[in-house]
């Protein structure tokens, strides 16, 4: 780089930022600086703050409900009876379809622009779209389900539905899917679709050209590169980015609530179809009632959903320790 | 052409050959495959361009009908300054009360989140010593982690009791200050970490000059780091306030459903997302005008947060200093 463009990198050359500091006094320099970091420790300090008044006030309002029969109980009305137990079972349906269905597409799409796709527009286009899909609102993507997956852009009237199987067991299937399990996952699967899709190019990108160039002088195709060579030494990181993504799909209550899930269910799910509700949008109904007793129970929801969210991290990085030590 | 031609069937008489000699997978066969599997990925990436399009086809088409109501039409909605979708007899549809609520709890959470983030990037790139910043570093990563209706929850029983008892009894229990603040808690996180990556991606030597001469830490700071990385900032920055308009729980819970046009960080506002959630959890019927106006409502948010994430890529590229 020349002096010029570092010149214009900075603003202004070094000798200019001499010249204009020049005038103060090294003193009154020292004292900025000082003074800076005193604001730069305290804003970073509000930071810390901030979390643990967050957690203290959840903490404080909700661990006395925190039982086991919070866990093991449906909502209800009074609140001394109410639990967690059809939201909780909820998100995890949810969560288990979301990732089955995001980790193939993303990590296929990253796949295909990383070790398959030609410099061409359509490829950059495709890049472009997922860029400006990750900045798009999470209830307009409930909009998105609500009309693709819960109505079948209402190709199928939902008082007429098509029906395989038994509506008790687990191999029911029904369309349009209405506001079911599989409905609500699929809607979060597109919520977290561009999450996927960046962290596992991020993921192939950092494995070294020397590792496929080995591969493929030894006449392996890109397929068989891609699935014994790349794919194998990107996985801790294509791993912590879907565990990361699906964080995020488990916190979502806009989506979910778009799709127009019922309030109160008194059942665990059983099958695909099965009405649900998920422990974001149980909060949410809790935290907006005006009763403290709901207020407490809000606090206990969020104390699980948290613990929820701790678990899939602490499995991120066992994953990772895991697999660093194997390769 | 004609020798491809050539190479391909030549492959293909030796995978005949080979195959009835026993060999376990022909050329043909393998390549064959590598063709599916490579058509089965390119399927994935066109997936992501068709929830993009089926979004569009969407709103566009709700919104359509929406407007050919005879009750709405587009001019009043993009220009009038009432929205009362609810009210019986005298609905009117102006998105700009809105818009409006939308944009002050936007500001005000862009008005915190911005230079704290900022002010906390500077801070873990240029001043802290290791050991600080592997521990705040998880700090970031746990309020970033945070699922966006517990700062809702937040915001109702800490935030907003706190504005009323501290500072003005004109705080309701729900209103725009409160909202915003946790928004831009909500959005701190993504300032902080972006910004910061932009920040010690400006390279060592640039930083080295700059202490040769005499500078301060704050000199090198605010007069060769961070304008050097201004793209990255700028784009965190967008990015940040892309969320914050978007933002859907934290206002349901604690900025109100009361559409008006103020500026009073006071009051009780309704944003658009709000809006949609009022719309979506009530029992509207599907083919009635309220419900129907959320999806409006939907396409107007749909079209700033795009133009916003679009000005980002923008800003990213025009301003980007490379570096080797």
């Amino acid at each position: 780089m020349t002096r010029a463009a570092q010149g214009k990198a900075a603003g202004r050359s070094p000798a200019e930022i001499f010249a204009a500091s020049a005038p103060a006094s090294q003193v009154a320099r020292r004292a900025t600086d000082r003074g800076f970091l005193a604001l730069c420790l305290a804003f970073t300090s509000l930071a810390v703050v901030i979390l643990a008044v967050l957690l203290f006030t959840v903490w404080r309002d909700g661990h006395e409900r925190l039982t086991w029969g919070f866990l093991d109980s449906f909502a209800s009305r009074k609140p001394a009876e109410a639990g967690v137990k059809a939201p909780l079972w909820g998100s995890i349906w949810v969560c288990a379809i979301c990732a089955l269905a995001a980790l193939p597409i993303g990590v296929g799409t990253a796949i295909y622009l990383e070790e398959f796709a030609r410099r061409s527009r359509l490829t950059s286009f495709i890049k472009l779209n997922i860029s400006n899909l990750a900045g798009v609102p999470s209830i307009v993507y409930g909009i998105l389900g609500l009309t693709a997956f819960a109505r079948l852009f209402g190709t199928v009237s939902a008082d007429d539905p098509i029906t395989i199987g038994d509506p008790e067991g687990l191999l029911y299937l029904r369309l349009p899917f209405g506001n079911g399990v599989l409905a609500g996952g699929l809607t979060l699967t597109l919520v977290v679709l561009p999450i996927v899709i960046v962290s596992s190019q991020e993921a192939l990108r950092s494995v070294p050209r020397s590792l496929r160039a080995g591969a493929l002088a030894l006449g392996a195709t890109p397929w068989q590169t891609t699935w014994r060579i790349t794919l194998p030494a990107s996985i801790p990181m294509i791993m912590t980015g879907a565990i990361l993504a699906m964080s995020r799909a488990i916190g979502e209550a806009a989506p979910i609530l778009v799709l127009g899930v019922p309030l109160f269910i008194r059942s665990t799910p059983t099958n695909l179809m099965s009405d649900f509700t998920v422990l974001p949008l149980q909060i949410f109904n809790w935290a907006g009632r005006p009763q403290a007793g709901f207020h407490e129970l809000a606090a206990a929801g969020i104390l699980v959903l948290l613990a929820v969210l701790l678990a899939f991290n602490a499995v991120a990085v066992v994953i990772r320790h895991r697999l660093q030590k194997a390769s | 052409m004609k020798q491809e031609h050539a190479a391909v069937s030549a492959a293909a008489r030796a995978a005949a050959d080979a195959s009835r000699r026993g060999a376990l997978r022909s050329r043909a066969a393998r390549d064959g495959a590598e063709r599916v599997i490579r058509c089965a990925l390119f399927g994935c990436a066109l997936l992501s361009i068709a929830s993009t399009f089926t979004i569009l086809a969407i709103l566009l088409w709700q919104s359509a009908t929406f407007f050919s109501m005879p009750e709405v039409s587009l001019a009043d909605f993009l220009t009038g300054t009432t929205w009362s979708p609810l009210l019986g007899a005298e609905k009117q549809f102006g998105i700009w009360p809105l818009v409006a609520g939308t944009m002050l709890v936007t500001a005000i959470a862009a008005a915190f989140a911005l230079p704290v983030g900022l002010v906390a990037a500077v801070y873990l790139s240029e001043y802290a010593p290791r050991r600080v910043r592997t521990a705040l570093k998880p700090v970031l990563e746990v309020l970033a982690g945070i699922p966006t209706v517990v700062y809702g929850f937040f915001a109702l029983t800490v935030i907003t009791p706190f504005l009323h008892d501290r500072i003005s009894e004109g705080f309701g229990t729900y209103n725009a200050l409160g909202a915003g603040i946790a928004v831009g808690i909500m959005i701190l996180p993504i300032v902080a970490s972006l910004s910061e990556d932009a920040l010690r991606a400006v390279p060592r030597s640039l930083r080295d000059a700059a202490y040769a001469m005499g500078s301060t830490r704050f000199d090198v700071s605010t007069k060769v780091v961070v304008p050097a990385a201004l793209s990255g900032i700028m784009a965190s920055w967008l990015l940040a306030i892309t969320r914050a308009i978007g933002e859907t729980m934290i206002v349901a819970l604690a900025a109100g459903n009361l559409a008006r046009m103020t500026v009073d960080p006071r009051a009780e506002v309704q944003t658009m997302t709000a809006y949609m959630v009022q719309i979506f959890l009530g029992d509207a019927p599907a083919t009635g005008i309220e419900y129907r106006s959320s999806f409006a409502v939907a396409t107007v948010l749909f079209a700033i947060t795009l133009g916003l994430t679009v000005v980002g890529n923008l800003v990213l590229r025009a301003f980007r200093e490379e570096y080797d």
